[in-house]
C-alpha cells in the first residue's frame, strides 16, 4: 500500500483511488510521486527530496467535491412494490402470510399440514421460495393446492416484485389465503416486505431457546411466531417454558401459537386464529 | 448474506444521482445502518470493495454512521433507547414494540466532483 495516500497499489499498476489520481504508480526507482490530473486542472504533487537535507512538503490533494444529499431508503424501491402488492392483494379479499424460517424448522410440513387440514374451509395458494429445486412445491401441491415455485438461485430472501409474479401464476380471485415461503434463512428475508397481511417466524424445538435472542430483526417484526415440534421438545432436550419466554419477551407483539405439525398437538388454535383473520378480510370488505 | 444485492442496489442509486447531478465521479457514500436493519456493516464493507471497482465510484470511500435502535413506551407516553434487544422500558419496565428509530438502511449523501 503506498504509504503517502493509501491507495492500494502495487508498483508499476495502473490504478485509481479515492483521490482522483490515475497514473503509473512507484514507476522504477524513482522517488515517490504522486500526478493529479483531475477534470478542473489541478496538479497536485508529492515529493520527496531524500537526502538533500530535511526538506519535506506534501500537497494535500484538492479535488473540487461537492456533497449531495440523498436520504433515500436503499430498499425503498422494494417498499413502494410490496405497497401496490398489499393493495393488490387486498383488492382481491386475500389474506397473505410471509414465512419465515431457519432451514429446517418445519415451514413446508406445517404449510402443507395446514393447508391440508383446512382443504374444506379455506381455499389457498401457495408461493413458495427455494435457492434450487421444487421439491418443496411438489411436497406442497399434495394439499390439492395450487404451488407456484421461485427458484432464486444465490438470491437468499424473495423481494417483493418477485412474489406478484408468482403469484399471478395462482387463481387468485378464487383463493381466501396465499401463503408465501419464504427461503430458509433467518436474517436476509426479515428486510423485505413484501406485501403480507400478517409475517409469521417459525421455530422448532429443535434450534435452542435462545433462537429468539439471536435473530431479533425477524422476531420483532412478526405478527405471528409458531414454535414447532413441541411432541419431541423433551427429546431433544428443550426447555419449552424457557424457549416461551424468549420468544415473548423479544416480541410482545406477536400471537404465539405452540404446536407440533406432525403429531397435530396445538394445530386447533392457529386454525381458529386463521379463520378469524380471514373472516375479518371478509367483512372488512362488506363493511366497506 | 443480502448485503452483496442491497449494496448493487445503493451503488445504482448513486450512480443514478451523478447522472442527475451532472458530476463524473463518486468519492464518498454516506450511509446510515439501523442496528435493527439485519445488515452486518462489515458484510456491507466487504461488498462494496467486490461492487466498486470499474464504477463510477471505483476507488470511493464507505462511510457508515450505525444508528441505535429507538423505542416508544406506550403506558409511559416517553421514547427511549433500549440497553438489550427486548427493548424494555427503563421507566416502567414494560416491553416496548413500538420502533421508533434502528431499521434503517439509507444512503445518505455522496461527495461528487
Amino acid at each position: 500500500m503506498c504509504g503517502t495516500c493509501g491507495c492500494a497499489t502495487r508498483d508499476d499498476i495502473k490504478i485509481a483511488s479515492s483521490t482522483g489520481h490515475q497514473q503509473q504508480h512507484h514507476p522504477g526507482d524513482e522517488p515517490h510521486h504522486h500526478h493529479d490530473h483531475d477534470s478542473d486542472g489541478h496538479h497536485h504533487h508529492h515529493h520527496d527530496h531524500d537526502g538533500d537535507g530535511h526538506h519535506h512538503h506534501h500537497h494535500q490533494p484538492i479535488t473540487k467535491t461537492r456533497e449531495i444529499a440523498i436520504g433515500q431508503a436503499v430498499l425503498a424501491q422494494n417498499e413502494q412494490l410490496a405497497a401496490r402488492n398489499r393493495d393488490y392483494f387486498q383488492a382481491q379479499n386475500l389474506l397473505v402470510l410471509n414465512v419465515m424460517s431457519s432451514p429446517g424448522s418445519g415451514k413446508t410440513t406445517w404449510i402443507e399440514r395446514t393447508l391440508t387440514d383446512l382443504r374444506d374451509r379455506l381455499s389457498a395458494g401457495v408461493v413458495v421460495g427455494d435457492l434450487a429445486t421444487d421439491n418443496d412445491a411438489q411436497r406442497l401441491r399434495r394439499s390439492g393446492a395450487p404451488v407456484a415455485q421461485i427458484t432464486t438461485g444465490t438470491l437468499c430472501h424473495l423481494e417483493a416484485d418477485l412474489v406478484l409474479a408468482a403469484a399471478q401464476h395462482l387463481p387468485l380471485e378464487q383463493l381466501d389465503l396465499l401463503v408465501v415461503e419464504n427461503v430458509g434463512n433467518l436474517v436476509c428475508p426479515a428486510a423485505y416486505d413484501l406485501g403480507e397481511s400478517l409475517r409469521v417466524v417459525l421455530l422448532s424445538t429443535t434450534e435452542g431457546e435462545d433462537k429468539p435472542l439471536k435473530y431479533p430483526t425477524a422476531f420483532k417484526s412478526a405478527d405471528v411466531v409458531i414454535l414447532n415440534k413441541i411432541d419431541i421438545a423433551d427429546v431433544v432436550g428443550c426447555d419449552r417454558e424457557l424457549a416461551v419466554n424468549n420468544i415473548r419477551q423479544i416480541a410482545p407483539q406477536a400471537q404465539l401459537f405452540e404446536l407440533s405439525a406432525r403429531s397435530g398437538e396445538g394445530l386447533d388454535a392457529w386454525y381458529q386464529f386463521l379463520g378469524d383473520k380471514v373472516r375479518e378480510l371478509v367483512t372488512a370488505k362488506v363493511l366497506a | 448474506m443480502h448485503e452483496v444485492s442491497l449494496m448493487a442496489q445503493t451503488l445504482e442509486l448513486a450512480i443514478a444521482q451523478v447522472h442527475t447531478q451532472q458530476a463524473n465521479r463518486i468519492h464518498r457514500l454516506k450511509m446510515r445502518i439501523g442496528e435493527l436493519s439485519g445488515v452486518v456493516p462489515e458484510a456491507l464493507a466487504f461488498a462494496f470493495e467486490v461492487a466498486i471497482p470499474g464504477t463510477l465510484a471505483a476507488g470511493a470511500v464507505l462511510e457508515l454512521e450505525t444508528v441505535p435502535a429507538r423505542c416508544h413506551c406506550r403506558a409511559c407516553e416517553r421514547d427511549f433507547q433500549p440497553t438489550d434487544w427486548f427493548y424494555e422500558c427503563p421507566h416502567c419496565g414494560q416491553l416496548s414494540s413500538q420502533i421508533l428509530a434502528g431499521k434503517e438502511i439509507e444512503l445518505t449523501s455522496l461527495e461528487v466532483s
